[in-house]
């Protein structure tokens, strides 16, 4: 081969480089950004004046004063709406006696439209509260607001004429053209109006982070998740980094050569790659109810939950710290032995902290992972809607967990599409708890490397 | 306290019979070489070896040595690559240990013990025997640290003393005025002469009585070479000094006395000005002439 084709090897190979690093920057983009973006949002959006009633009513926040004129000001913009809707009633029941088909048809649309206004609004002054916290407030956020508005002026029908069933979209004004409710329609149903009926506006609502949820997460926040998964997160960490590190050091520094030792290594390696649900099972099997092997309680705890991602995440850490111990130089030990150190004195004082910043690194590794769990959670730690867990709680109380809670909230909430900034808030909030974790190890690791290396 | 730190289960005890079989060539130096040191040292001895060997499984990297090292001189072991020269030098103070396959036989004597007696407490041998390695292996951590840590295993704990130590020893190894103002900084940011004088300032802190030598400046430059010489020639009186070295020059510049080992046989042991200048076996005026090596 001459010297030419090789440089244009050589140079294509670079390209190859450059592209792959390329197309991994793009997805991390393409990942990352919708999660930052519409997570945010769960923190930072335009919120209604029915925000600042759940605020004051769930958590007593807010400027009471300053509410009470805002809400007398939007009750009186809403009470136009309202007359407008009460003076159409007796026209309604009037059109069922005169013309009970047209009137049989806009009564039946008439409470859907009644609906929609509710959930726009909330309940109307001077009714009785209703059971379902939900059904307490109105719209929170603008960017609902307008979404609801947009269902309330429009019907949904369905055209068959083609064969297949097309959605078309009728405006709902033509169906009470001539009643009392048209003007409604024309005047209140409108964006600029729904401005002085909602009064939006700008806000960071940190609450979402520090706010107890309530109605399975309709109001406040995901502190009981956070709580959970830190409370998860260390508390296997605290279990797996002591048990790993010995178990690395024993199988470094003194168990032999020997068969047994060989099949106990593989098998170190097999359990880092078993799937997680495996262990939850396993969790669920060994430390759960009064009859299992090591009985912790009787139903999931998050005492159950960081035994069992304990035992998840402990491969990783042996490993990383047997190969961190492994590269400390020998000369390390032959220095210290030489000086009449004993063998646990030189592994304490010149090889753990040679190799801490590989141990470190695997501990990264497992934090993450730990906090991102869900599957051996489910059946030993989890639960869908809880408070708060109290640390006096942990051997017999589950804890609902920012992992769990997203897969819970898509799959088995029942109104999620009402909520899904709830979703991705919590998404959103577990990256930044396990980033966080993460650049603090990093920064701790960078901290002792550069002490060791003077 | 008796305890003996991972010693591998060894057949220490020789019977009177078992050593000192005639007709090999190596009992015949042994006899040469106690009539010589009967006459010519000055010293008594401090460290003998009868019938020393040592064995890396089956190899016998070390073959039935006798010598008697003299107290508080500069000793100098010389000999081609792979004679065996480190290997005797690291069993004086049991670095064999760390070397699973390794085991020996016969006797190396300290202070009326056989080393190698079970009962021998390997970590108070080892601080009276310190070692200063081939390449410069201070710990990943402060200088004062470094000094400080022989001390501190011994249980010394007054911070006051610690620094009265540090000082001491590092004025002994010649670098206190060059780290005297940077004793918190890491011993990794010196050169590799001053962390070679820094390993043997950390040696010097535990106040051992010998001090091993193993090729200590075939990693430095000539320069900081010099110092380190400079410095053996300061400590003879107060050490006993064995050094291994591949470097005759070297042998002839700092040491009393010179053994040459040639594959794992103890060829000649004497004043160092008798090997260089009139040495009694002709393998060893090889050696040294340069005809082999």
């Amino acid at each position: 081969m001459n010297i030419k084709s090789r440089n244009i090897l050589n140079h294509s190979f670079t390209g190859f480089s450059v592209f792959a690093v390329l197309i991994m920057v793009l997805s991390l983009i393409a990942l990352l950004g919708p999660i930052i973006l519409r997570g945010a949002n769960a923190y930072i959006f335009k919120a209604t004046i029915e925000h600042e009633k759940v605020l004051m009513n769930l958590f007593g926040r807010g400027n009471k004063n300053a509410l009470t004129k805002e809400t007398a000001q939007t009750n009186t913009a809403r009470a136009e709406l309202y007359s407008t809707m009460d003076s159409f009633e007796p026209e309604l029941e009037e059109l069922i006696n005169t013309d009970p088909e047209r009137g049989y048809a806009l009564d039946a649309d008439y409470s859907e439209f009644k609906i929609a206004i509710r959930k726009l609004l909330g309940p109307r002054p001077g009714e009785k509260t209703p059971v379902m916290m939900r059904d307490r407030y109105g719209a929170t956020r603008w960017d609902k607001s307008l979404e609801i508005l947009s269902n309330a002026i429009k019907i949904t029908e369905w055209d068959y004429s083609t064969g297949m069933g097309v959605e078309v979209f009728k405006p709902r004004k033509a169906l009470y053209k001539g009643t009392k409710l048209e003007k409604a329609f024309d005047d209140y149903l409108t964006e600029d109006y729904l401005k002085t009926m909602m009064e939006p506006g700008w806000t960071f609502y940190y609450g979402f982070l520090t706010d107890a949820s309530f109605d399975a997460h309709f109001f406040g926040g995901v502190w009981p998740e956070v709580i959970g998964t830190l409370y998860l997160t260390f508390g296997s960490m605290l279990l797996a980094i002591p048990a790993g590190i010995i178990a690395a050091i024993y199988l470094v520094e003194y168990a032999g050569d020997t068969k047994l030792i060989a099949f106990i290594r593989s098998c170190i390696g097999t359990l880092a790659g078993v799937p997680s649900v495996v262990f939850g099972l396993f969790g669920l099997a060994c430390f759960l109810g009064n009859d299992s092997i090591f009985s912790v309680s009787e139903n999931s705890s998050v005492a159950a939950g960081c035994l069992t991602l304990a035992l998840l995440v402990l491969p990783t850490i042996i490993r990383a710290t047997e190969e961190a111990i492994r590269a400390v130089p020998n000369s390390y030990k032959e220095g210290s032995v030489g000086l009449g150190a004993t063998k646990w004195e030189c592994i304490s004082k010149v090889i753990l902290p040679s190799a801490l910043p590989g141990i470190l690194t695997g501990i990264v590794i497992s934090m993450g992972r730990a906090a991102g769990e869900t599957a051996p959670i489910i059946f030993t730690a989890a639960v869908s809607v809880g408070k708060a867990i109290h640390i006096g709680d942990i051997f017999s109380q589950p804890t609902p967990a920012l992992p769990w809670n997203i897969y819970n909230l898509c799959t088995e909430h029942q109104e999620v599409d009402q909520i899904r900034y709830v979703q991705y808030g919590m998404v959103f909030t577990l990256v930044a708890i396990v980033l966080i974790l993460n650049l603090s190890a990093i920064y701790l690791r960078a901290r002792v490397s550069k002490n060791l290396r003077g | 306290m008796n305890i003996t730190m991972n010693t591998p289960s060894i057949n220490t005890k020789i019977t009177p019979g078992d050593c000192g079989d005639t007709g090999i060539p190596n009992s015949m130096y042994s006899e040469s070489l106690s009539q010589k040191s009967h006459s010519d040292t000055d010293s008594p001895p401090h460290i003998t070896a009868k019938d020393f060997s040592i064995f890396y499984g089956k190899f016998e990297a070390v073959k039935k040595v006798n010598i008697e090292i003299p107290e508080k001189e500069v000793t100098a072991i010389i000999g081609p690559s792979g004679c065996g020269k480190s290997t005797f030098l690291r069993c004086i103070n049991r670095m064999n240990d760390l070397i699973p396959i390794c085991h020996t036989t016969g006797e190396l004597i300290f202070d009326n013990y056989n080393i190698f007696e079970s009962q021998v407490n390997v970590v108070a041998l080892r601080q009276r025997i310190g070692m200063v390695f081939q390449r410069p292996n201070p710990f990943p951590k402060s200088i004062f640290d470094n000094i400080a840590y022989g001390p501190r295993l011994q249980g010394i704990k007054s911070k006051a003393k610690l620094s009265q130590i540090v000082e001491t020893s590092l004025k002994s190894a010649a670098i206190w005025n060059e780290v005297k103002d940077r004793l918190n900084q890491n011993a990794l940011g010196l050169s590799g002469g001053q962390q070679q004088r820094i390993c043997l300032a950390r040696a010097l802190a535990v106040k051992p009585e010998i001090l091993l030598m193993d090729e200590p400046t075939s990693a430095l430059d000539p320069k900081a070479t010099s110092r380190i010489e400079n410095l053996i020639d300061e400590l003879r009186g107060d050490y006993t000094i064995i050094i291994v070295t591949h470097n005759m020059q070297q042998a002839s510049r700092v040491s009393d006395k010179t053994a040459f080992f040639y594959e794992g046989n103890l060829v000649e042991f004497d004043r160092t000005e008798h090997i260089f200048t009139n040495p009694s076996m002709k393998q060893t005026e090889d050696y040294i002439t340069g005809r082999f090596g």
